[in-house]
């Protein structure tokens, strides 16, 4: 083993899609010697190692449970970047306040934390048709924001930006991830997608960007191994109209009228033939496109374009509608899990 | 205190689990490529712009008949800036320019022009496909420093198109010189174009603010298409005779990618290549004989 001592690392939103998905990656990485993950309900994956806390969505308990484990690295992957999971006030509670309870704890007095990850969303840039073709990390929103998860992503974001300035000795790291595709993710763009029918705005085709869920993996992690810090655009290359993601997708465009957009899908949406956050609204109208080359230029290499992740994406969605679904096969145990990794009985490999 | 790394013992799983969604992209057989489009990252497609060649070429040589003068002082590779006159309601310089310099040259030309056209349907991709790119300096930057593209800008903005037949070949104000600065960055010469016939192809007789206010445009105008053509004179152009002429391409003497230039340096290149692009005009219109024969 290497000589330097294991990574201690807190993973949030462990019992979400991402929490999860981060956990399994880490546990496959012998340098994270410890892996907590916290969640509010009980995770939807199995863990081999990881040890899992359930903490209210505020992290109250976050203070304790930071000094009794001593983690040195904090993984935030619990920022909801899709309005339609939690009713709006929750949407706040979790980005705003949850965020704001972590990094006090993570800024303490004696604090052993050294690195914050942060996944966030290029949806802080907003979509507008004032903005430029590409948007850079340093590129200013140009308009205000107008839908709640693109202002508590701001407010999230600022309160890092305030962790980092008055915590010079720790590391963080912003990821801003464009709209996620890929095998497992169901997101309100996925759901449109793998229907017959598919939204869009009469008469605008605006170009899109997307990342592979993989990628959104594999750059949290490796930003969280080689300890990089900074903000870091996250998104596959090149981007591709609307209409044609629709036409890999194998989904047929209803075109909304572009006045009363809003008005015009609201009972479709009602009846649940449609998704569409008011987030979505303005990506279908003026889209958005990000700039990659510092993440790149930091060493990591996307394994997707966006074209690529659309048809990763669809190619899941064929194999589900082909073979059916694969039945819920993990139900968290809390006791199972505790006698797995403390009762004295169980043999592990290492000790054999 | 670090206790010892352990692998717990795998737990059993329910034989009901066969499917396995995750293929890791190795055992993946290499899909072919997904896009099914040529639209690049600036909405431009190929495709689209040679639809657009096919049908605007009679437009071009038959009904201006577009005649270049200095078109060898365009560089064949390498970012510029290309800069003009802009006039006429609907105006036909930027559609003649990026037309000729395709036909001509071979390669491709990016219009830019005010974001207001992303806003309206069905206009604002179609100008996207064909080219066009809002005049932002991000974009204007990207084009011509990192892709290296000739990109065309229109320093006076609307208040070229928009002004009224009485000032027509009247350069307006070049905006606050960013053309100037954006160039300076990027490290690329200025071509300026001075093009006649756009005025008389499409003359405002009148123009209608509130009726703008109200559509939320940047103006209205009443055309004389309009009042000769009919509903038919909104898209169609008089058939003034055309003459294109470039100038000598501009360069500054300034490193790029500065993190500000002389305000004052920009303000004076910008009101130079003003003063001669209107000298230019004057000089064409000297020697044209006939609005419509040239």
């Amino acid at each position: 083993m290497a000589a330097t001592p294991g990574r201690r690392v807190l993973v949030t939103g462990a019992d979400t899609f991402w929490g999860g998905r981060m956990i399994q990656a880490l546990e496959a990485d012998p340098a994270m010697e410890v892996i907590l993950g916290l969640g509010t309900k009980s995770p939807s994956v199995p863990f081999e190692r990881a040890e899992f806390v359930r903490s209210d969505q505020a992290y109250s308990i976050l203070n304790r449970i930071v000094t009794a484990t001593q983690v040195d690295t904090i993984l935030h992957t619990f920022l909801v970047v899709d309005s339609t999971l939690v009713p709006p006030r929750a949407l706040h509670e979790i980005n705003v306040i949850g965020t704001m309870n972590l990094l006090a704890a993570a800024g303490a007095a004696a604090s052993p934390v050294r690195h914050v990850v942060v996944k966030s969303s290029t949806l802080v840039y907003g979509s507008s048709e004032k903005d430029p073709n590409t948007f850079s990390e340093d590129t200013p929103r140009s308009s205000p924001a107008r839908t709640r998860v693109e202002r508590s992503l701001i407010e999230a974001e600022g309160l890092v930006r305030d962790f980092a300035e008055d915590n010079p000795a720790t590391l963080v790291t912003v990821l801003r991830f464009a709209n996620v595709l890929g095998t497992d993710i169901r997101t309100s763009i996925s759901k449109n997608l793998s229907r017959p029918v598919c939204p869009s705005i009469l008469g605008f085709d605006p170009l899109v960007q997307f990342v592979e869920e993989d990628d959104v993996v594999r750059a949290l992690e490796y930003v969280t191994r080689e300890r990089i810090p900074g903000l870091f655009n996250t998104a596959g290359s090149g981007r591709l109209p609307w209409s044609e993601v629709a036409s890999i997708c194998g989904t047929k465009l209803l075109p909304l009228p572009p006045v009363g957009t809003r008005l015009a899908i609201a009972p479709l949406v009602r009846l649940g033939a449609f998704e569409f956050p008011p987030e979505m609204e303005s990506l279908l109208r003026y889209g958005r496109g990000v700039d990659t080359s510092r993440l790149t230029e930091a060493g990591f290499e996307f394994g997707y374009s966006s074209a690529g992740a659309v048809q990763s994406f669809i190619r899941a969605v064929r194999l589900r509608r082909g073979a059916g679904r694969s039945p819920d096969s993990y139900t968290y145990e809390h006791d199972v899990e505790q006698f797995f990794r403390h009762s004295r009985s169980v043999v592990h490999s290492g000790d054999r | 205190m670090a206790p010892a790394r352990r692998e717990v013992a795998t737990r059993s799983r329910p034989s009901t689990e066969i499917v396995p969604i995750r293929v890791t992209p190795e055992d993946q057989e290499t899909p072919e490529d997904p896009r099914l489009s040529d639209v690049d990252e600036w909405g431009r497609s190929e495709h689209m712009r040679a639809l657009a060649r096919q049908l605007y070429e009679p437009i071009y040589s038959k009904w201006l008949r577009v005649e270049w003068e200095g078109l060898e002082k365009i560089p064949a590779e390498g970012g510029a800036l290309l800069i003009a006159n802009h006039a006429g309601a609907i105006p036909s310089d930027a559609p003649v320019i990026m037309h000729g310099i395709e036909k001509e040259l071979g390669r491709p030309v990016y219009g830019m022009a005010d974001y207001f056209f992303r806003t309206v349907p069905v206009v604002g991709t179609l100008w996207s496909r064909a080219g066009g790119v809002s005049a932002k300096p991000d974009n204007a930057y990207r084009l011509l420093h990192d892709q290296h593209q000739l990109t065309l800008v229109f320093p006076e903005g609307t208040k070229g198109p928009s002004k009224s037949f009485t000032d027509r070949y009247q350069l307006r104000r070049f905006g606050r010189g960013g053309f100037v600065e954006i160039a300076m960055r990027a490290g690329v010469p200025v071509i300026p174009i001075a093009v006649v016939g756009s005025e008389e192809a499409m003359p405002i007789v009148l123009r209608l603010p509130a009726v703008a206010r109200a559509l939320g445009v940047p103006y209205f105008p009443v055309t004389a298409n309009l009042l000769v053509f009919g509903p038919l004179g909104i898209p169609v152009p008089f058939p003034a005779k055309f003459k294109l002429r470039v100038l000598d391409p501009v360069t500054f003497d300034v490193p790029p990618d500065q993190e500000r230039y002389s305000k004052s340096r920009i303000m004076d290149e910008a009101e130079k290549i003003r003063g001669r692009l209107q000298e230019t005009l004057y000089d064409m219109l000297r020697s044209r004989r006939s609005v419509w024969f040239g």
